[in-house]
């Protein structure tokens, strides 16, 4: 475990203005008791930590450190950085731009499947095109997220089966891609 | 004829009684019974027989010609009510004028004409019904031959012999009657049906029927097996009990109780399956009925329960929008605050989006207990020792409201990824997952304010859950495993730190009800470590441990441990002890485990773990390095060291002053042997 460079930084921070935009700085704000999150690499994941809690982490050996705090995503062999389904708690607190999908839209959302204009509910105006989302169902349960496929102003034009946001990443992972979601040793 | 009837009627009634019997097992083993299964499946094996089989079963052996009529009896009302009511519907109309003229006699002549037009059901359930003629003549002619096969039969037959001529006479006389009437009833009733499906299967079946005939023959055999079997063994275990309840009045003469005693625990094992070893191990826990109790308890699943995750929603949205997916549920009781018992879904409840958004989990009431008991506080450090699958864990996580830390720890890193999945998907941002043996723990860290050690076992309180239990565990089981339990609790002891202002507490808990892997586990403890002392759980309900068990005397302050048992709390079975710890160890601790026999190797665990605290060293080497040092060195300076406690020990001393030098070089990045080396050399 160890803090990340510079390269590992930018990449992070990078993805995640996607989808919290100026808010970003806020994850990494100090809190009220004077703790603060910090970002560290175990065995390429990312997860945001407090301090506290990742100076503790110092005593649990390389290989049997599993995951501490919220895990965001890993660096892939290329050094992108790939964000996960487990770091959707930090981007729903901060997100910006939101889409709020209806009753009958989750499930097919859930199974993996992008979102189609007739299962939106609510869509954060003045969104770009390719702008990172994240999804909601109508009574504020984030579900996961995803990238806009066109700008606010042209979806409305869209024929209901017309896609309006592109999936990323969404709650299913957590029974579809248990096994390669999560480190194991 | 008349007496032979009169048999049939006779041998009837204890029929009966097994039906219902196996009613009862099928409702109370919530097993897709087999019995039943098998009728269902003898029923229509019989349809498929048609009259020629009749000749055939005539020879039969006799003790199967009980089942036989048994079997028969309720079958003979079984395809009315069932299959007519469908064929009514289907064919009524068009089959009227031909099933007037059919009679169950021309059956023959009178289908193979419609034959034709009728599908292949109603072909079953004429079979079924010429078959029930069938075995009503066979009945009749079983019933002269059946004089002598049912005298044999001892229990009824024994009653039969009181009657006096005349009584056989009168009642024979009535039983004709009586039956006479029944029988022109049923069959008014066959006629009637025949009427309406008259058509011929024999052609059909014709064929197969020897091969029916055999099959016909096995089912009977294992249902004539079967049925009595269990019935008379449940029989058995139920008077066994009731003697055994009032042994001075009830016991016959010549009978010890512990002959009543064996026989029953034979009859268990038969009954339920259990290994001899493991059936008299949880008797003794129990009294007689109680351990009855236990047994049936075990057959049923407990009820399925979630626990809402507090950090995501509140228990009543959770359970109004799980209400609104046609799920029926109701709070688990009011102990708790966040558990829901499931009694109904339509829905798969570990695919909801509720689920996957992480509002609730799957967990057994049980282990609701051990963190309840364990309570702990916002901004504490909470070790949770064997945590896989994460039910607990996330459950002291909401219990702190995500503040401070839990270290969860599974020594088996592919059930870690479930409990890393669990902690995600709830949410939960306060966890470290690590994957250390237990036993490592005060050395890897150590100074938690509170400790949850649920330790493995045996999961005999979990049998209903997985059966295997049953058979799979013997006598080493309960010897490693507790010897296992017993180093864990006392690492985790060890990992306590007793001077935190809110917490020093360790809950010890098990799935298993027998006494070697809990009190005496406790027990071994409180012995060993007498800077720890059993509190209160804080659990409304559940036993008092045990104190004395079986001769053996337990320490009195285990009577605030609890357990829980599948009979009494319709939750799994379970056991619950709170320490607190109260002062640090002291090194002589140690030297008192050394003196007894038996854990040694134990001991040998604990004295490397505790006599290292500050070691967070986890190179191997150099631990065995260390160890070996130890050996080496024990003889010489081990026992002044352990011998005063309080007053200083130079040679000790330098020894942690070393370790500690190393630690803060390794802290620097430098390699700590660079240390040890020039000083190893210097003492050669």
């Amino acid at each position: 475990m160890r803090p990340l460079t510079e390269e590992e930084t930018q990449a992070v921070f990078k993805k995640l203005a996607e989808y919290t935009g100026a808010s970003l700085k806020n994850i990494i704000a100090p809190q009220e008791d004077g703790d603060r999150n910090v970002f560290r690499l175990s065995q390429n994941r990312v997860y945001l930590v407090r301090l506290s809690m990742a100076n503790l982490a110092t005593s649990i050996a390389r290989d049997n450190l599993l995951s501490l705090g919220t895990c965001l995503g890993k660096f892939t062999k290329s050094g992108k950085f790939r964000i996960h389904i487990t770091a959707l708690p930090i981007l729903a607190e901060h997100a910006r731009h939101k889409l709020w999908i209806r009753p009958n839209g989750v499930m097919p959302f859930l199974y993996g499947g992008n979102i189609v204009k007739a299962h939106v509910g609510r869509y954060s105006e003045d969104c770009p095109e390719h702008q990172g989302l994240v999804v909601y169902t109508m009574d504020d349960v984030p579900l996961g997220f995803g990238v806009s496929a066109r700008s606010t102003a042209e979806s409305r034009r869209l024929d209901p089966t017309g896609v309006v946001c592109f999936r990323q990443a969404d709650c299913g992972e957590y029974l579809r891609d248990e096994d390669t979601l999560f480190q194991s040793g | 004829m008349g007496q032979g009837r009169r048999m049939k009627r006779k041998q009837g009634m204890p029929e009966a009684l097994s039906e219902e019997h196996f009613a009862n097992l099928k409702r109370k083993a919530g097993l897709p019974v087999e019995p039943p299964v098998e009728k269902a499946s003898l029923s229509n094996k019989k349809r498929k027989t048609a009259k020629g089989a009749a000749a055939a079963k005539k020879p039969e052996p006799a003790p199967k010609k009980a089942s036989v009529k048994s079997n028969g009896k309720p079958k003979k009302k079984l395809p009315e009510p069932e299959d007519d009511g469908s064929e009514d519907e289907e064919m009524g109309d068009e089959f009227d004028l031909d099933q007037l003229e059919g009679d169950a006699s021309s059956d023959e002549e009178a289908s193979s004409g419609d034959k034709k037009k009728k599908n292949i059901w109603s072909d079953d359930e004429d079979e079924a019904e010429e078959d029930d003629s069938v075995f009503d003549s066979d009945d009749q002619e079983e019933g002269k031959k059946g004089k002598f096969v049912f005298s044999d039969d001892e229990d009824e037959s024994d009653a039969e012999e009181k009657l006096t001529a005349a009584n056989i006479a009168g009642l024979s006389r009535k039983l004709d009657k009586k039956l006479a009437e029944d029988k022109a009833i049923t069959e008014a009733e066959l006629q009637e049906s025949a009427m309406q499906t008259n058509i011929d299967g024999p052609k059909i079946f014709g064929e197969g029927l020897e091969d029916d005939e055999e099959e016909d023959d096995l089912a009977k055999k294992s249902q004539a097996l079967l049925a009595p079997d269990l019935q008379l063994l449940r029989q058995r275990i139920t008077d066994n009990i009731r003697v055994l309840d009032d042994f001075a009045n009830l016991a016959e003469e010549g009978r010890s109780r512990a002959e009543y005693t064996a026989q029953l625990l034979k009859d268990i094992c038969g009954y339920y399956g259990y290994s001899p070893y493991l059936a008299e191990k949880l008797f003794n826990l129990f009294t007689p009925r109680e351990a009855f109790a236990f047994f049936e308890a075990n057959e049923m699943p407990r009820p399925v329960v979630i626990r809402t995750n507090t950090l995501r929603t509140h228990r009543r949205d959770l359970a109004q929008a799980l209400i609104n997916r046609g799920v029926t549920l109701e709070p688990v009781g009011k102990w708790s605050k966040v558990g829901l018992q499931i009694f109904e879904t339509n829905v798969p409840l570990g695919a909801t989006p509720e689920y996957l958004a992480g509002h609730y989990i799957i967990q057994a009431a049980a282990s609701f207990l051990p963190v309840m008991a364990l309570s702990p506080q916002p901004n504490e450090r909470v070790l949770d020792m064997a945590s896989a699958p994460g039910g607990k864990t996330t459950y002291c996580s909401a219990m702190m409201n995500n503040t401070g830390i839990v270290f969860a720890n599974d020594p088996n890193k592919e059930r870690a990824k479930g409990l890393i999945g669990n902690v995600a998907r709830l949410g939960v941002r306060n966890v470290i997952v690590c994957s250390y043996d237990g036993r490592e723990f005060p050395r890897v860290m150590g100074g938690f304010d509170r400790v949850l050690l649920d330790a493995p076992c045996s999961g005999t309180g979990v049998i209903s859950k997985d059966p295997s239990v049953k058979t799979n565990k013997d006598e080493k089981d309960f010897i490693s495993l507790p010897h296992m339990q017993k180093q864990l609790l006392l690492s985790a002891i060890d990992s306590v730190n007793h001077a935190s202002e809110t917490g020093g507490f360790l809950v010890y808990s098990t799935c298993s009800v027998t006494t070697e892997e809990n009190e005496s586990v406790v027990n071994y403890a409180l012995s060993r470590r007498p800077n720890v002392k059993l509190v209160d759980t804080g659990i409304p309900f559940g036993k008092e441990g045990f104190t004395s068990f079986m001769g053996k005397k337990f320490h009195p302050s285990l009577k605030l441990t609890r357990r829980f048992y599948p009979h009494a709390h319709n939750i799994d079975g379970f056991y619950v002890a709170k320490f607190q710890k109260i002062g640090p160890t002291p090194p002589n601790a140690i030297g008192a485990a050394g003196k007894k026999s038996g854990g040694a190797g134990a001991d040998a665990e604990v004295e490397v773990v505790d006599r290292t605290p500050i070691a967070t060293d986890d190179d191997a080497e150099e631990a065995e390095e260390k160890k070996a040092g130890k050996k080496a060195k024990g003889s010489s300076n081990g026992p002044s060291a352990k011998g005063d406690f309080s007053a200083f020990d130079e040679e000790e001393d330098v020894k942690y002053i070393e370790k500690a030098k190393k630690n803060a070089m390794r802290r620097r990045g430098l390699d700590p042997r660079s240390l040890k080396k020039p000083k190893a050399q210097e003492k050669k």
